[in-house]
């Protein structure tokens, strides 16, 4: 039986805009052109690369996100990935990390799994707890943060690089993965990719097909809320201490005026 | 009419931009001083598809259609001109060719291979004596009774990718001294693989710009191949010729497009951040002409290389207009290249900025594939059916 691969995407502000948040606090979507996240480029990479080692798989990207995060699966479509699921509802606006990793679970049942990989964060919320949390709604194992990982039988292995060590870990199928940005490039879509890429399905789910009651997701449904958020003052020319024999005095001085000491 | 860009063609550009930030425009200075790029560029193309756009699948081709070579083109164009050109001969003069006019034979053994990058193609039409009239060419093919081969001749100038390539299409005179074959009547076009005994390739040095792209001479001495590796109908050679630099025209006009968005964009990004008489050089008026012409030169060259896309795809004449876009685009390339260094200044002088480049690789785009007076010939008997070449 073929190997069921999932890969969880988000569509992210590009992080080389100018991003600000909505009024209503939530990362705002319109005035930024949007992408594939491209730490989750590196998960799309490893999930096609377990497919071509096994021969027999199948590789479903998944996103849950408004109407152009349709452009993410695209382009996880045209890097070679074979089906696409896009979990879009208006009621869906706002949920936090809690929320969408419900919505993710579902949706990952209902397509069906035997390896569900995700990157180690996204770039805008850059929470990174997502591949956890859908290891616990999932109810399978999780070996998160490889930058080295294959399928053999029915075990997922990987390596995991640590600052103090090296840890090489497995699970038994089925699992949660994610990788880092250590785990290789990922390729480029071929031009054949992107022209294959628009024939390929892409499945619409709403929040009825899964099962989810609006108020358990959403901004009324989030378990954390933004009270209020400020720009990043923009930069000013800063001090600078000019050293005429009372150099480290001054610093001192600067550095407690500023409380740093 | 509808200008915009179809979902696929938006992708295979921001496929093709992306590329070119990552794996061109950071190297192209140093490939331009070492006068050469990494040829492993060539493979990386292949992978991506580039060098099968229009090519069908069955022979290793990515398909696609010719707003998408354009796009692709435009975007080699703005990363490196060498890198473009490869593609450009390869593709667009070379592999579109064997693909139009090669036997089933021909187009198994030579596309595949040149659509992957694992080949590149060389088009070898210009001489030492002839350019403008390339009708003239001198270089000889003589029938072996006795073996039916074709026994070649003569030399090849000025040929792209000419050391780098494993087939040159080669364009030799096949009508003896037969008046009746005098000229472009008496040429035929033979596919000759590079590593056949008595052809030999040398490097041509010291351009102005295209450093990074391997130009060579060819030179010919008995060069034996058999009957088989002959492009179309003998004596219908120059037509190949003249079909594959009829679309070759729309190829150089979207490298010209890619090399004035370079110049622009260059341009742009030094003046909002130069500042003189205490503000930006952009917020000087003068500087803010020098922007704006570049600008209207961009946007009138790429609207006429898109049109020529949109005849060819449509089926329709586009020789005319094919010339019109590469007189313009590549007269509006020296130009646009040229301002960008005046915005730029004394820093646009040294090569530690991008500008000096552009002005060196534009120059070439009106002497090559047809000079611009030789595109002014080919409108003007489009205009008045009177040919005063």
């Amino acid at each position: 039986m073929s190997l069921r691969i999932v890969v969880c995407v988000k569509y992210v502000p590009d992080a080389t805009g100018d991003r600000r948040f909505a009024d209503d606090n939530t990362t705002d979507r319109d005035s930024v052109d949007g992408l594939l996240s491209e730490l989750d480029e590196y998960g799309v990479e490893q999930a096609l690369k377990i497919a071509e080692a096994s021969g027999d798989a199948e590789v479903t990207v998944l996103t849950v996100g408004p109407d152009d995060a349709k452009d993410a699966l695209r382009k996880a479509l045209s890097m070679g990935a074979d089906k696409a699921v896009h979990v879009n509802d208006d009621d869906i606006h706002g949920t936090d990390v809690i929320g969408t990793s419900a919505i993710l679970a579902k949706a990952i049942e209902k397509t069906g799994f035997d390896l569900v990989v995700c990157g180690m964060a996204s770039t805008d919320g850059t929470m990174g707890v997502i591949p956890a949390l859908l290891s616990e709604r999932l109810g399978v194992p999780q070996v998160t943060l490889l930058s080295e990982v294959g399928v053999e039988g029915g075990t997922v292995k990987g390596r995991r690089d640590g600052d103090a060590a090296t840890e090489l870990l497995e699970a038994s199928l089925p699992a949660v993965v994610s990788v880092t940005d250590q785990s290789g490039e990922a390729r480029y879509p071929s031009f054949k990719g992107i022209m294959a890429a628009k024939k390929k399905p892409v499945e619409s789910l709403d929040l009825d097909d899964l099962g989810i009651e609006a108020d358990e997701v959403g901004l009324a449904g989030a378990w954390t809320a933004v009270d209020s958020a400020t720009a990043r003052p923009a930069r000013t020319a800063g001090t600078i201490v000019k050293d005429e024999g009372e150099g480290g005095k001054q610093l001192a001085e600067f550095l407690a005026s500023q409380k740093f000491i | 009419m509808n200008l915009e860009l179809n979902e696929e063609q938006a992708a295979v550009r921001e496929l093709a931009a992306g590329f070119v930030n990552r794996e061109i425009v950071p190297h192209a200075a140093a490939w331009d001083r070492a006068e050469q790029v990494d040829r492993g560029i060539v493979k990386k193309l292949g992978a991506l598809g580039f060098l099968g756009l229009t090519i069908p699948e069955e022979y290793g081709g990515s398909g696609g259609d010719y707003l998408s070579y354009v796009l692709v083109t435009e975007e080699l164009g703005r990363g490196d001109s060498s890198v473009r050109g490869l593609m450009s001969v390869s593709l667009g003069l070379v592999t579109k060719s064997i693909n139009a006019y090669g036997s089933e034979e021909q187009k198994r053994r030579w596309l595949p291979r040149l659509c992957a990058g694992e080949a590149l193609g060389c088009f070898a039409l210009t001489e030492p004596g002839t350019g403008s009239d390339a009708g003239n060419l001198s270089t000889r093919a003589v029938r072996d009774g006795e073996s039916g081969d074709w026994v070649l001749n003569g030399a090849k100038m000025f040929i792209t990718n000419g050391t780098w390539a494993e087939v040159a299409l080669v364009f030799a005179r096949t009508g003896g001294d037969d008046p009746a074959q005098a000229g472009h009547r008496g040429v035929s076009a033979f596919l000759v693989p590079t590593d056949t005994p008595g052809l030999t390739r040398t490097t041509i040095h010291g351009k102005l710009g295209l450093r990074g792209q391997p130009t060579a001479e060819l030179a010919f001495e008995d060069v034996r191949v058999p009957h088989s590796a002959m492009l179309g109908e003998e004596g219908k050679g120059f037509a190949v010729a003249m079909a594959a630099l009829a679309k070759g025209r729309m190829s150089v006009a979207a490298g010209c497009v890619g090399l004035i968005q370079a110049s622009l964009d260059a341009a742009v990004a030094y003046a909002t951040q130069r500042e003189q008489f205490g503000k930006p050089i952009a917020a000087h008026q003068l500087v803010q002409e020098m922007l704006a012409d570049i600008k209207v030169e961009l946007d009138a060259a790429r609207l006429l290389t898109w049109r020529v896309a949109d005849l060819i795809e449509r089926g329709l004449p586009f020789r005319a207009e094919g010339s019109v876009a590469k007189l313009y685009a590549s007269e509006a390339a020296v130009k646009a290249a040229n301002t960008a260094l005046q915005v730029y200044g004394g820093y646009g002088f040294v090569d530690e900025y991008p500008v000096g480049k552009f002005v060196r690789d534009a120059r070439v785009m009106t002497l090559y594939e047809g000079t611009s007076q030789i595109q002014k010939l080919l409108i003007g008997r489009e205009l008045t059916g009177i040919n005063a070449f």
